[in-house]
């Protein structure tokens, strides 16, 4: 049942031309963002190769583009989520859910996995073109995986709560300007902590991403994201439920 | 009359805020092969009892049970039984009408191998053989209204419960969704909302008649036509209850 929400999620997703629009758009930021670095790179390539121990072209290309790529899906995904239940209930056909012999998590995991294909679609073209990095130089394949799963985990998050204020809201847009700003506040949040060890720090996702970024893949890390995203999503269910039941 | 009880609700009451009862203490009973008419003044409380009856809004008080499953602790086995075409169909505008239908078939958890053939019966029963390749969104009102009753109807529910489903219809589209709501009467159970008293006439076994909320009169069609004709018998019933408010 989860599956076959989630394959008509992704069907929907594909049949937008709004979906494709951002595809590309994505695309080709993200190519621009690759020139651009390896452009800066290239120019100061000729003095790093004095230092001893000099920095690569993963680490001087790769990671801060996932680190860009990351900034750009925060503002994309609440785009996503938006429609996953806010839009449905606008246009009247959520009531096909409600009465369809399907639990509430049936739903929320559908639409959940649903999303979180088309993240892994929109993920493998840019791991394709981080991948020609390998075509010129000896790029360190373990810090570029790393930082994928970083992305994905963050884009998890950030479609876990986008999810969460579409199951929130009756209007599309609020819920997307709702998801957007939380996501922009723990962005933010991670800016304003003083020192690595604040709290600030602790709860913030773009704290426990830049570890992954730098090629650190922690336990620590992973559970945070695990705990975040089974969170929200468990908040979405228990509303939904909520909903249901009671009057 | 021994068939089965399909449907059966207690007491249902819906309030929307503290003061506006939509629906108070409205209690029904729906046997197998039966279909049954909801009539009643706009905003008499109609959609919001079919609503209850579906599961598509929680009662504040009452139960609901269908086919002997609790709505409310068994919503899954109680949901499988039921087919539900809303006031507004709850169409996906840019699905394909097989797509579509084959979605809800699935929701409805009609194994794989069934599947084909369900959606086959439902879109002849619904005159859409035409249609099945057509974008839900590009079709008339008329074919959008067959598609949602279609939906209501591809697993074949017990019973199956139609909100206004005549509405917008011409007039040959009219008699084919009678004949094929008569037909759905033989096996299912049917609940229908309407405002179209010679509809009632034709299609109903058992009569509702429901204002501001409560139920004002429960029969069967043979008893309102003892009056004379059903338009006198549902003004006469309605007016006299207005006037004893």
């Amino acid at each position: 049942m989860i599956l076959t929400i989630a394959k008509k999620e992704l069907r929907g997703l594909f049949t937008a031309p709004s979906t494709w629009l951002m595809l590309a758009l994505l695309q080709f930021l993200f190519a621009w963002f690759y020139f651009a670095r390896m452009d800066d790179y290239l120019q100061v390539q000729a003095q790093l190769a004095q230092l001893d121990n000099a920095p690569g072209a993963t680490i001087a290309v790769a990671a801060p583009l996932c680190s860009a790529l990351a900034l750009m899906l925060m503002m994309l995904i609440p785009l996503f989520t938006m429609r996953l239940i806010a839009e449905e209930r606008r246009n009247q056909t959520w009531v096909l859910l409600l009465t369809a012999p399907v639990s509430a998590t049936h739903i929320v995991l559908g639409k959940f996995l649903g999303l979180l294909s088309l993240l892994v679609f929109i993920l493998a073209g840019c791991a394709a073109m981080l991948a020609t990095l390998l075509l010129g130089t000896h790029a360190d394949v373990g810090l570029m995986l790393s930082n994928l799963l970083g992305v994905l985990l963050l884009a998890a998050s950030y479609a876990a709560l986008g999810l969460y204020f579409s199951a929130l809201n009756k209007q599309p847009i609020i819920a997307a300007i709702s998801s957007l700003g939380l996501s922009f506040g723990l962005w933010l949040l991670e800016m304003s902590a003083s020192d690595s060890r604040s709290f600030l720090r602790a709860i913030s996702p773009n704290a426990h991403f830049q570890n992954l970024n730098m090629g650190l893949v922690n336990s620590a890390d992973l559970i945070y994201f695990a705990l975040l995203i089974a969170v929200l999503l468990w908040l979405t269910i228990r509303h939904l439920n909520d909903e249901r039941l009671h009057a | 009359m021994t068939a089965p009880i399909t449907l059966s609700a207690q007491d249902l009451t819906r309030r929307h805020g503290p003061r506006l009862v939509a629906v108070k203490r409205l209690s029904l009973e729906l046997r197998r092969g039966e279909v049954l008419g909801l009539l009643g003044h706009n905003g008499a409380g109609k959609s919001t009892t079919l609503q209850m009856l579906t599961g598509a809004l929680p009662p504040n008080s009452g139960k609901v049970e269908v086919c002997g499953f609790d709505l409310a602790q068994q919503p899954e086995q109680a949901k499988a039984c039921i087919g539900y075409l809303p006031e507004h169909p709850p169409l996906y505008r840019d699905m394909r009408v097989d797509d579509y239908l084959l979605f809800a078939a699935r929701l409805h958890r009609i194994p794989p191998a069934q599947l084909a053939e369900a959606l086959a019966l439902a879109k002849q029963r619904c005159g859409l053989q035409e249609s099945g390749h057509k974008i839900v969104g590009t079709l008339s009102k008329g074919y959008q209204q067959r598609v949602g009753i279609a939906q209501a109807i591809i697993h074949n529910p017990a019973v199956v419960v139609l909100d206004e489903p005549t509405v917008g219809l011409d007039p040959a589209q009219i008699r084919d969704i009678r004949a094929l709501i008569r037909e759905l009467g033989d096996s299912s159970s049917v609940i229908l909302s309407t405002h179209l008293l010679n509809e009632v006439e034709n299609l109903c076994d058992r009569v509702i008649i429901l204002q501001h909320g409560r139920v004002i009169f429960s029969g069967s069609s043979a008893e309102m036509l003892a009056n004379g004709n059903m338009e006198e018998a549902f003004l006469q019933i309605t007016e006299k209850e207005a006037a004893s408010r």
